[in-house]
Parts: structure tokens; sequence; C-alpha cells
């Protein structure tokens, strides 16, 4: 018990748990939706984007987030917009933008710095790397998430049940999606500062996953993959602190566990 | 006065024509049935009306009062759905999403209403249960409870038999008649079996890329088209 208090005293983990543990929330919430609409890989490819916009921000010396966050919120409409009307499959087209943004981070960071720490945290994250910009943007992220969902709700269920049924009622889905998309992206972009562009996609992907295991309806899958998420976000943070392990990556360790324990219980009953 | 009336209506895709020349009218209390091949355009029309898909030229007018947003529309059943996590409550409910209006969540109304849906298609025991474990015939019931919650005049149905056994697509057509002589609710229904077309229907329009045939049931038995249709045998 006092080695954890001991923990909750430096002042980098509290910005660290109180970020996490928001956009592990935010992660989750959009995450149900990603997932059922089959757009999970939307996530794994802005993360990517995101890595090659802080690449650049960072080889021209501007302020990470101002970068990251704006380039992002494009690179998210235009996958959903791809993903609808166009000749390039959805998927196809995540993978060209998703690696193009990557090539092109890779170049301009082996130009400038070279492999520094700094972009090494980008890949695989760090919570050491959080700011006091990445803790405001993270409340005001997770105040918007919330009241979506909460204000919202009839009409996100809708939307993603059937969103030709709620177009044909006068249901206006396109702003919905891009709602959806505009939010998966901040979350993206503030995800993969702790968790690192390679692994953000996990904390989107399984706590959806894990809670259509365990419930059978909508509210209670958005419930639980909220509650999934936290918990595993502090058990990965916990087991990071004490086992001088990778912090994003014990996360997605936690997550993969509840994920394994939820299906074999599944598979039982 | 007629619920639906398409004047000369056309649709495209990328500037490749689909559909064209499409004219007819329906009274209230009618029940449609589309046939045609695949492709025929059958889909499109369907989309037309829901006001999906802009047509090319022409034009729908809806009459009695309806509008384009209260159309109870049965959609094809699609894998996305199938594996939908959802409750039975949760599906029907979310037909009253067009009466929510400036509101953000259901009312008792709407909740009312949903309820009694459910009660006329037969499935008011079975709310709470998870809509993916049901079968094929339960989850077109369940999706034709919400089309209802949806409308009090007009319902646009996509091949709802498609895939149900022998009682169950027995079932959904007596229910889907029902609904139209007891209720007064006008249907349209976009069917592959055309012999079950003929038996339910008072009009029957038949789509090949144009309009091949408009007129009722009855006038259509007696066509020459829908005896080369029918493979030569006489209904």
């Amino acid at each position: 018990m006092t080695e954890i208090i001991n923990m909750l005293s430096y002042h980098f983990m509290q910005r660290a748990l109180i970020v996490g543990v928001l956009v592990s929330l935010c992660a989750a919430l959009l995450g149900v939706s990603l997932v059922l609409k089959r757009y999970s890989m939307i996530g794994d490819g802005l993360s990517h984007v995101g890595f090659g916009a802080l690449a650049i921000a960072s080889a021209l010396n501007l302020a990470p987030l101002a970068v990251a966050v704006p380039t992002v919120i494009v690179a998210a409409v235009l996958l959903l917009r791809l993903s609808r009307n166009s000749r390039v499959k959805g998927d196809a087209a995540i993978a060209i933008i998703s690696s193009s943004a990557l090539a092109i981070g890779v170049i301009s960071v082996s130009l400038t710095t070279g492999m520094n720490t700094e972009v090494s945290s980008y890949m695989f994250g760090s919570i050491l790397s959080l700011s006091r910009s990445d803790a405001v943007l993270s409340v005001l992220l997770s105040a918007a998430v919330l009241l979506l969902f909460v204000l919202f709700y009839p009409r996100i269920f809708a939307v993603t049940f059937d969103e030709n049924f709620s177009r044909a009622t006068g249901t206006r889905t396109g702003v919905y999606n891009t709602l959806l998309a505009v939010l998966t992206a901040v979350t993206v972009v503030l995800g993969m500062r702790m968790m690192g562009a390679l692994l953000i996609s996990s904390l989107i992907i399984f706590p959806a996953l894990s809670a259509m295991r365990l419930c059978r309806s909508f509210k209670a899958v958005i419930l639980s993959a909220a509650i999934i998420s936290v918990l595993c976000f502090l058990a990965g943070v916990m087991a990071s602190y004490f086992l001088e392990t990778p912090t994003g990556a014990s996360i997605v360790v936690a997550n993969l566990l509840v994920f394994a324990i939820l299906s074999l219980a599944g598979k039982r009953t | 006065m007629a619920i639906l009336t398409c004047e000369d209506l056309s649709f495209a895709y990328e500037g490749r024509s689909v559909l064209e020349s499409v004219s007819f009218s329906l009274e209230a209390g009618s029940y449609l049935c589309v046939v045609g091949e695949n492709g025929s355009g059958k889909s499109t029309l369907i989309k037309g009306l829901l006001g999906l898909k802009a047509p090319d030229g022409g034009k729908i007018s809806f009459g009695e009062g309806l509008k384009s947003t209260e159309i109870g529309y049965l959609p094809q059943q699609t894998q996305l759905q199938r594996d939908f996590p959802a409750s039975v409550n949760e599906v029907v409910l979310s037909g009253c999403l067009n009466s929510l209006g400036r509101r953000l969540h259901y009312s008792k109304a709407d909740r009312l209403r949903a309820r009694e849906n459910m009660e006329r298609m037969g499935i008011e025991d079975i709310g709470e249960e998870s809509y993916q474990a049901l079968s094929g015939g339960q989850q077109q019931r369940v999706l034709l409870a919400r089309a209802l919650c949806a409308t009090k005049k007009l319902l646009l149905l996509d091949e709802p038999v498609t895939g149900l056994d022998p009682i169950a697509t027995g079932e959904m057509y007596n229910l889907i008649k029902l609904v139209n002589l007891c209720d007064n609710i006008t249907v349209i229904m976009v069917s592959h079996d055309i012999h079950e077309a003929v038996r339910y229907a008072t009009h029957i329009l038949h789509l090949g890329h144009k309009q091949l045939f408009f007129g009722t049931a009855a006038a259509y038995k007696e066509s020459d088209l829908a005896r080369r249709f029918l493979g030569g045998n006489r209904i």
C-alpha cells in the first residue's frame, strides 16, 4: 500500500494516471462504435499518421500537439470518406495512408535528429513524455466524448446498428460519423504519446472485443468496455511501475489477458 | 388519394443508367410487390423512395401527409447486424428515432409504442434477449416491429423472407398481410418469390432496368410477362 502511495507522490505519475484513465475511457467508448462499424483499422492507420506528424513537428521544432492533432483529424475524415465511396477499398486505403505517413516520418527523422529517445517514445510510448497540455486536452476530450454518448445515446445506437435505416428516417448520419472520426483522431494522438504509435490501436479495439464476449446488449457492452479499459490501464501502469516493464506494452498485455480469459469463459458456457 | 406517386423516375450510377421511366401511383392501403431479376433496379428504387439515393430524373411525391422520413423500412439483413450486440428492446426502440425531433432521449410514449409493436409481432417476451442469438424468423419480426415504430402509413420491405425456412416465411407473409389489412398500412415489398407475391399483393410492379409492368395482381397473372417470368406455368 505504501508503495502505491509512494508511486502516486510522483508528479509525472499523477499526470499519467489522469491522462491515461481519461484516454482509456474515450478509446473504449469510441472503440465500441468503430469495431461494430468495421472501422477498427482506422485507429491503427491514424496512429501511423500521428507518428508521421509528430516526427515532422520534432524535426521542425514545432509544438507536437499543435501539428499532430489537426493532421490526424484531417486524415480521419479522409479515411472515413475513402472507406465509403471510392474505388480503392477501405482497408487498402488505410494501409496506403498509414505506411506512407510512417515512411515520411521515418525519413524526416533520419534526415534531422536521428533516432533519439524522443522519436522512440513516439513509437513505443512513454508516460514521461506527457505534458501539461496533454492533461488539459485529455480532460476536454473526455468531456466531449462523454457528453456525446450521454446526450446522443439513442442516435449513436441507431447509427451504429443500421446506418441506412437511420438515414432513411431522417438522421444526419454523416454528422455522427464525422464527429466519431474527429474524436477518435484526438484520442489516438493523446493515447499514442502514452502507448506509442505501434500500440495505441489496441486501446480502441481490445476493450470493445472483451466487452462483446461478456455482454449481449449495446448499453451493457458500452459500459463494460469503459470499465474494462480503465481497469486494464490501471493494472498495466501498476505492473510497469513495479516490474519496470514498458507502460504501453504492459497495458496491452493486461487487455490481452482480460480478452483471453473472457473468450475462454465464453466458450465454456 | 395516392399515398405515393412516381413520375418518369430514373436512376443512374456514375452516369450509367440502371433504371428508367418508372411511373406509377399507389393508393393508401395497397400492397405492392416489386419483382424482377437480380440487378433489375429493385434495390435502387427502394433507395430512391427512402431518399438514400437522389433520382437522376423524374419525381417522387408522397400524399396523405406522409413524409419521406416516416417510412417504416425493413432492410435486407447484412452480416453486420447479425453479430451486433443489442437486445431486442434496444433494436425495436430505435425505430422511434424519427419521432425524437429535438428531444435527446425516447419518451414514455415512444417506449409504449415499441411495446405495442412487439406485442403485435408476438415478441414481447423476448425483449431482454440478445438480437444476435435469435432465429432468422424472430430477427425479421424484430426488424418488422422496429419498422412499424417508424411509420403509421407506409412499410418498405426489402426481401423480408430471404434465408427463412418455409414455416417462418409463411408466418412473415401473414404478419405483413395482417398489418396491411388491420392497420391500413400501405406495403411495398421487394421480393424474389413471384408466386407468393401474386398471392398476397394487390398490385405488382415488374422491373427490368425499366418499368415492364404495373397494375393489379389479377391483371398481372393474365399478362404474357407473368407467364414468361413464371416459366410457362399459369398460376
